[in-house]
């Protein structure tokens, strides 16, 4: 059931972008690129801080809930669920220090194949501490029924 | 990092590739906890095996981290303004991963460059279709 839950913003949750855990983050997917690891390197690369992978964004939306919360409050057990397609538009650079405010809405709930498939949309937008749209992300989660 | 011209590119060209080490099962515990996907299916062979999978499988976040790489050993990071992937098929520990990208389309009003993505296993499957919009100077 989807009632009450499709096209609701769930509350705001913000997340302190830390220097260490995006070090644990680049360690862990084998980047070894200085810009991620040292403040030094990223100033000579032009950034003002340490900046985050791409993907990063969404383990911030992780911190905050986002999907779990939509998919635990559908009642769905998340062993049946694998990730379908991920999407993310920037709009300004995330990095270290900053403290990222994301908001979540499952914007749509389809079945395919008989209902075999359940697809739920979550979309997640992302500002920065100076009010500042960083990023917005489109999770697409597949439930196996079947 | 980042030393392709934007005169230089033109649709149909590759960026260099990059092939990953084979996935093993220390990675998806340290990318668990580094990237706050604590899903049960990506380390615990039960849970794994109770929610109907024939095993572990590689989070597809890092399948995507990786598609993210070939981009930014291309480009800085900074210059990435969209990357978007669908997961085509599930990767398990010892898979061997591969990313490619090739420029798709090329705005030269806008400076932009879309490059078509993809990620595949030791056997040519394909794991991750994407796209990337990336920024020039």
């Amino acid at each position: 059931m989807t009632d009450g839950i499709l096209g609701r913003e769930y509350p705001a949750h913000t997340f302190e972008v830390e220097k260490g855990r995006i070090a644990m983050f680049a360690r862990a997917i084998g980047e070894t690129d200085p810009v991620y690891f040292d403040a030094e390197a990223a100033r000579a690369a032009g950034y003002r801080a340490i900046p985050v992978p791409p993907t990063f964004a969404f383990t911030i939306g992780l911190e905050g809930g986002s999907p779990a919360r939509v998919i635990a409050d559908m009642g769905i057990d998340k062993t049946r669920t694998v990730h379908g397609e991920q999407r993310f538009d920037y709009h300004g650079p995330i990095f270290a220090g900053d403290v990222i405010t994301s908001r979540q809405k499952l914007v749509e709930d389809y079945e395919k194949k008989g209902g075999a498939l359940r697809f739920l949309v979550v979309e997640t937008h992302m500002t920065n501490q100076d009010g500042e749209a960083v990023c917005d992300l489109r999770t697409v989660i597949v439930v196996r029924n079947g | 990092m980042g030393t392709a011209r934007f005169e230089d590119l033109a649709v149909g060209q590759e960026i260099p590739p990059l092939t990953k080490p084979a996935v093993d099962r220390l990675q998806l515990a340290l990318f668990a906890g580094a990237s706050a996907d604590h899903n049960p299916i990506h380390v615990d062979e039960g849970a794994a095996r109770g929610g109907g999978l024939p095993g572990v499988i590689v989070h597809g976040m890092l399948n995507m981290a990786f598609l993210g790489q070939v981009v930014t050993n291309w480009v800085p990071v900074g210059r990435l303004r969209a990357f978007a992937t669908r997961f085509a098929a599930m990767a398990y520990p010892g898979d061997v991963i591969t990313c490619r990208g090739r420029i798709a389309a090329v705005d030269g009003a806008g400076r932009t460059v879309d490059l078509a993505l993809t990620a595949e296993n030791q056997n040519g499957e394909v794991l991750l279709a994407g796209t990337a919009t990336v920024a020039f100077p």
